[in-house]
């Protein structure tokens, strides 16, 4: 176990390296010179030459991505143009509502999509799993923010009972702001509850081919105990672990939900920072979001060995 | 195609009914797109003031927008740019994903090499790797194709490179090679013919996730130009009058909606024709 932990370790480190230069090279291949990218159009000459000087962009570019990784390491990001502050500072700020969003979104894909995805296995072959599976596959194909904007639409602007946009922070006001966040979090449940439910259902279907299954019928145990007692148990590990990846890609699938609810979170902050042209910013939203989803799938990926002892450790 | 292949491609088709009813609204939707200046009953670029914001009636069927435009004739404007992105992001997608797949499984080191870099693509998620690339290229509908099809490059190259593998490891390939047959006449003879009904069905998975990316783009104000019609624009200009102008909101939504989901279909109507060693590379989520 251990020498795989480190080996996968060892290739997630290599994969973020790799990774590392990309989003470094981002600064340099925008449109216009680094200096004015990183300052902005405003910038006074003082301004331009002390940044040029601190920054090193005289010296070889490899010089200046080690210089760039130290300050990364030691949690600088640089500065955002549009705040004039730190951007690791203002991504904080996005972080509250972006992870509660990511939570509450899953809640719902965990209530929605393992139960049905279950439903649909257990009748696996009769109208009821073809309906199930159709109406997946629908959901899968609507657009999250079209979802959200009728979810505005009727539950907002007709029937009143959440707010529209916005979200005030939940330690200003209380947990009472979370209802800011409902609307929200269903439109992005939509497509990943969909991708859940297939994926429950398939490895139910998966499971319940095994050779223990069988004997477990055989020997006359009632069919729910062994949907509940042998199936289920080893079925939901695979869709545990997809959990983790779908929380993953929460945090950048929620661009787009974000926009459409302005909510203060990290996607609509790539939005924003993009038509404002605050590179930094972009840089290091794209840098936070990769290193955070490689971590979770090596997270999920060591966890999900270390819970199956069957599969192979190579 | 003789009789007897064009059989054995419709038979899923015909197996299930609602695969059917998905490719008929895939063929209407090329057939509006085709014939969009006669099909549109107005100009979709005529502005007519007095008019804005008409609920759906006989003289507009799907009402009109801010301007006075009419929705239905912009709607049926819009399926060009939907069919323009989903075939350049399958081409993009493709023309990378199959000689950088082939090559990969056929030559192991270089494939250690280039499957590294696409697992280091793949650490950046599909929309923030499109946003990235929209910024340093400038918003416009080539660059939308380019940065919607280098998502699916990555997935798609995976899939080639896993199927390539295991054509390589078949007796058939083995004995041509022991003969003496050279690496252009495998690939032409023996692995592209095979690799053809597989990469049709991830055709129709990135036409349809290519559709909702687009749409994304769009309605961010990053895809195609505003004054282009396209249902991602249409919906991001609904935005500010959902309450006044419903419909506005309705009809381009449900052209992605369908088009999507008739892709969905039928992807997954001819992954089940699939032979079945080649099913489980694509998983179950396609």
């Amino acid at each position: 176990m251990w020498s795989y932990a480190l080996k996968r370790a060892g290739t997630t480190a290599v994969t973020l390296l790799a990774a590392s230069v990309i989003i470094f090279a981002f600064i340099h291949v925008v449109p216009g010179d680094p200096i004015y990218v990183l300052l902005g159009d405003t910038a006074t000459p003082d301004q331009i030459d002390a940044l040029r000087h601190q920054l090193g962009l005289d010296q070889p570019i490899i010089v200046q991505y080690v210089s760039w990784m130290g300050h990364v390491l030691e949690g600088d990001l640089g500065r955002s143009i549009f705040f004039q502050a730190p951007v690791l500072s203002v991504i904080a700020d996005g972080a509250e509502t972006s992870i509660l969003l990511a939570t509450m979104t899953m809640i719902w894909v965990a209530i929605i999509g393992v139960p049905i995805g279950m439903i649909a296995a257990v009748r696996h072959g009769t109208w009821l799993d073809q309906g199930l599976s159709g109406a997946a596959m629908l959901m899968a194909s609507i657009p999250t923010f079209w979802v959200g904007l009728y979810l505005i639409l009727i539950f907002a602007a007709w029937l009143g009972w959440f707010p529209s946009s916005g979200y005030p922070s939940v330690f200003e006001g209380g947990a009472v702001n979370l209802r800011y966040l409902v609307l929200p979090s269903l439109a992005l449940a939509a497509p990943n509850a969909a991708l859940i439910l297939r994926l429950t259902r398939a490895s139910m279907l998966d499971v319940s081919r095994e050779d223990y299954v069988r004997t477990a019928r055989a020997k006359g145990i009632r069919p729910w105990q062994v949907v509940r007692r042998h199936i289920l148990r080893n079925a939901l590990l695979a869709v545990v672990s997809a959990f983790g990846f779908t929380f993953a890609a929460l945090l950048s699938e929620a661009v787009v939900t974000e926009t459409v609810f302005a909510l203060p979170g990290i996607g609509r902050l790539v939005v924003q920072s993009i038509l404002r042209r605050d590179y930094p910013v972009i840089q290091g939203v794209i840098l936070v979001i990769v290193v955070v989803y490689l971590l979770i799938n090596l997270i999920v990926d060591l966890s999900y060995r270390l819970l199956d002892p069957r599969v192979e450790l190579q | 195609m003789s009789r007897d292949a064009a059989i054995l491609w419709l038979k899923p088709f015909v197996a299930r009914p609602i695969a059917l009813a998905g490719l008929g609204i895939l063929l209407a939707t090329v057939f509006a797109a085709a014939f969009a200046p006669w099909l549109s009953p107005y100009d979709p670029y005529a502005i007519d003031p007095p008019i804005r914001l008409t609920p759906p009636g006989l003289a507009h069927w799907f009402g009109t927008d801010q301007f006075g435009r009419d929705t239905l004739s912009r709607t049926i404007h819009s399926a060009r740019m939907a069919l323009l992105i989903g075939s350049g992001v399958v081409v993009f997608a493709l023309a990378t994903g199959v000689p950088i797949g082939v090559l990969s499984a056929l030559f192991p080191r270089l494939g250690h090499v280039l499957m590294r870099m696409v697992d280091v693509l793949m650490a950046f998620p599909t929309l923030l790797l499109a946003l990235g690339l929209i910024v340093i290229l400038a918003p416009s509908v080539a660059n939308a194709i380019l940065a919607i099809g280098l998502g699916y490059m990555t997935t798609t190259t995976r899939i080639v490179y896993g199927l390539t593998l295991r054509l390589r490891a078949e007796t058939y390939v083995e004995a041509a090679r022991s003969m003496g047959a050279g690496t252009t006449w495998l690939i032409g003879r023996h692995i592209l013919p095979n690799l053809i009904s597989p990469l049709l069905v991830q055709a129709s998975f990135v036409f349809a996730f290519a559709q909702l990316g687009a749409a994304s783009l769009d309605f961010l104000g990053l895809g195609a130009p505003p004054e282009i019609p396209s249902w991602g624009n249409m919906l991001a200009e609904s935005r500010t009058f959902i309450t006044r102008a419903p419909w506005l909101l309705f009809f381009p939504g449900m052209m992605i909606v369908a088009t999507a989901f008739s892709l969905n279909l039928v992807g997954d109507a001819l992954r089940d024709r699939l032979d079945p060693r080649f099913r489980q590379v694509f998983g179950e989520k396609g």
